[in-house]
């Protein structure tokens, strides 16, 4: 197991401006990243050290490298103490001795006005060939971060035929104590962490537009649960579900213009559309038993959902539109949580076994179904936007911790806050 | 080979390629973050008959079994009186908050709540109480009684709760 200790970019401002303080305040909670289970055979990759300004070399490749070591899939050789720009000619004979399949090299430099410009190239050491390539120009930290994850994804894309999604953000909860719940947002190494709600009051199920820039979620602030959508870079917010009764369980449709939200204003919990400003309540699920859990297939005709129709908890699917409604889970006694892969092909669920709930994972053509985990206590799973890796709460030693866990099972990566219960984790959708 | 065409330029938000580009302002795909703050509600004081200990009106709580949706005989004394104190007190409103235990996934437990507080909603209503005296919303397993992991903790927690207005 290896273990990478992320501080937050807060903290190392903080770090900067007052070091004196940092003796007499409690360090600030620090979220770790541990992965267990790398693949069997690793992609041998080197990213040497990048050319021009050294501090920000220095971050960039650790991001870029530490993208990648963190799948599991790349084994990262040692090239640390190389600068090499993006123009040089690698030395193939050299790399290829050294068991490196692919390199990476590049440059960061001063572009005027306080900005970077970072430049990239990819490189096959056995066909002696370039790859890929590409710049950046950054006018932040955060941004230069931002091209690390670009440039590790676009690696991850031409190694694998499979885009990375290191440069997408993911929203979780953290619960500090009985009275105070946060909505955070953060990279998806956990970087770059910001919170986006603050409340005395639980905080539930959030979920990205398809655009990513707003979550809805569910806030108990008043008493009672209410679906809001949040404008993350505006702080602005509304309810766009606030019936009488209980409003909950919001999913966005793949088009962003409608949400699928329960609301039991007609009593129990049933289905309905609404538009994402709140209007135009239409009922979907006539059933009357629980209706809940709503998730719309990629090409939005569907929704996959939870009922107990049957007498116990399982994964049905109807047409948005009304019609037949088909039983989806037949294996065991409680099968909840649906989410579909961006691929449409796979259904990811929660299911109930002797050990306890456990990620599940299940072909929509040949209805088989795998087991991901031996935790018990797994919830709320969402896929990553390349259908890789599926992100689930679940509970270690008592406390909440979130895991994305690959979809044949194979590697896990464990993300998780000292003293506090991190909970309702969502992988957002690709940065356009 | 052509070198040049693999080096593509691509964009990050509030940038420009180059210096003589035009100046964008910086659009939020960095990913910044406003943070809010959501404001809960204040609660007021209650006629005395609500909060007096020796009043059957003080009790707001109905227990439920495990995988239970029924209001237990034991408990059907403490819904009467709440039938009888909101007839007669028509501008009484209650909010009744459906709750369960920790086990499961947090929106299932949310609708398992839901059929709790509709559970104590019906028995009111059949008993006169008007439909708009009261709201039925369920908290699920997310304001626990009791914080344990345990039957004992578990039982507490599979309740429906009766709180009136000024209370919520």
């Amino acid at each position: 197991m290896r273990r990478f200790f992320l501080y937050r970019a807060r903290g190392l401002i903080g770090l900067a401006v007052c070091c004196v303080a940092l003796f007499v305040l409690p360090a600030r909670a620090e979220l770790v990243i541990d992965i267990e289970g790398a693949g069997a055979r690793r992609f041998p990759i080197a990213i040497t050290d990048f050319a021009g300004d050294p501090d920000a070399s220095r971050l960039l490749v650790s991001v870029i490298r530490g993208d990648l070591e963190r799948t599991g899939i790349f084994e990262l050789i040692y090239a640390s103490g190389v600068s090499m720009d993006e123009s040089a000619t690698p030395r193939y004979a050299d790399w290829k001795f050294r068991g490196v399949d692919a390199l990476a090299a590049g440059s960061v430099n001063p572009a005027g006005d306080g900005r970077r410009e970072t430049r990239f190239r990819l490189y096959d050491i056995n066909k002696g060939t370039a790859l890929a390539g590409s710049a950046f120009i950054t006018s932040s930290m955060p941004m230069l971060r931002l091209a690390g994850h670009r440039i590790a994804d676009a690696i991850h894309e031409k190694l694998l035929g499979v885009p990375g999604t290191f440069s997408t953000r993911v929203a979780f909860v953290v619960k500090n104590g009985s009275k105070s719940y946060e909505l955070h947002v953060a990279d998806a190494d956990g970087q770059n962490e910001q919170v986006a709600l603050r409340s005395k009051e639980p905080i539930i199920s959030p979920a990205w537009s398809p655009d990513g820039t707003r979550l809805a979620y569910v806030s108990f602030e008043s008493r009672k649960p209410v679906v809001y959508v949040h404008s993350l870079a505006s702080g602005k917010r509304s309810a766009v579900a606030n019936f009488k009764g209980s409003n909950s369980a919001p999913a966005w449709s793949p088009d962003g213009t409608k949400l699928a939200v329960v609301l039991s204003k007609e009593g129990g919990s049933q289905i309905f559309t609404i538009n994402a400003d709140g209007s135009g309540a239409r009922r979907v699920s006539a059933a009357n038993s629980i209706n809940t859990e709503p998730f719309f297939s990629p090409d939005g005709q569907f929704l996959y959902f939870t009922s107990d129709r049957g007498g116990s908890p399982q994964i049905y699917r109807t047409n948005v539109n009304g019609g037949e409604t088909r039983r989806v889970t037949f294996q065991g006694s409680y099968n909840v949580s649906p989410r579909i892969s961006p691929d449409g092909k796979n259904l990811a669920f929660i299911t109930r076994g002797e050990g306890g709930f456990r990620l599940a994972i299940m072909g929509l053509e040949d209805g088989q179904v795998r087991i991901l985990t031996d935790s018990g206590k797994d919830e709320s799973p969402s896929f990553s936007p390349n259908g890789r890796m599926i992100l689930i709460a679940t509970e270690i030693r008592g406390r909440g911790v979130l895991s994305a866990v690959s979809v044949d099972g194979g590697v896990r990566q464990r993300l998780s806050i000292s003293a506090a219960d991190v909970r309702e984790p969502a992988w957002g959708p690709f940065n356009r | 080979m052509k070198t040049i065409s693999i080096l593509l330029i691509l964009l990050l938000a509030g940038c420009t390629t180059t210096s003589d580009g035009p100046e964008q302002p910086g659009a939020p795909v960095e990913g910044r973050v406003s943070t809010v703050t959501a404001d809960t509600i204040e609660g007021m004081d209650l006629p005395y008959e609500l909060r007096d200990p020796r009043n059957i009106l003080s009790q707001r709580s109905v227990y439920f079994d495990y995988d239970s949706f029924e209001v237990k005989r034991e408990y059907q004394p403490v819904v009467m009186a709440h039938a009888k104190f909101l007839v007669a007190n028509r501008h009484f409103k209650i909010l009744i908050q459906g709750n369960t235990d920790e086990r499961g996934s947090r929106e299932y437990n949310l609708a398992l709540g839901q059929k709790r507080a509709d559970a104590v909603r019906k028995v009111l209503t059949v008993l006169g109480v008007h439909e708009d005296q009261i709201e039925a919303v369920s908290l699920g397993e997310e304001k626990p009684k009791n914080e344990g992991h345990d039957e004992i903790a578990w039982a507490e927690n599979r309740r429906g709760d009766i709180l009136y207005n000024g209370e919520f």
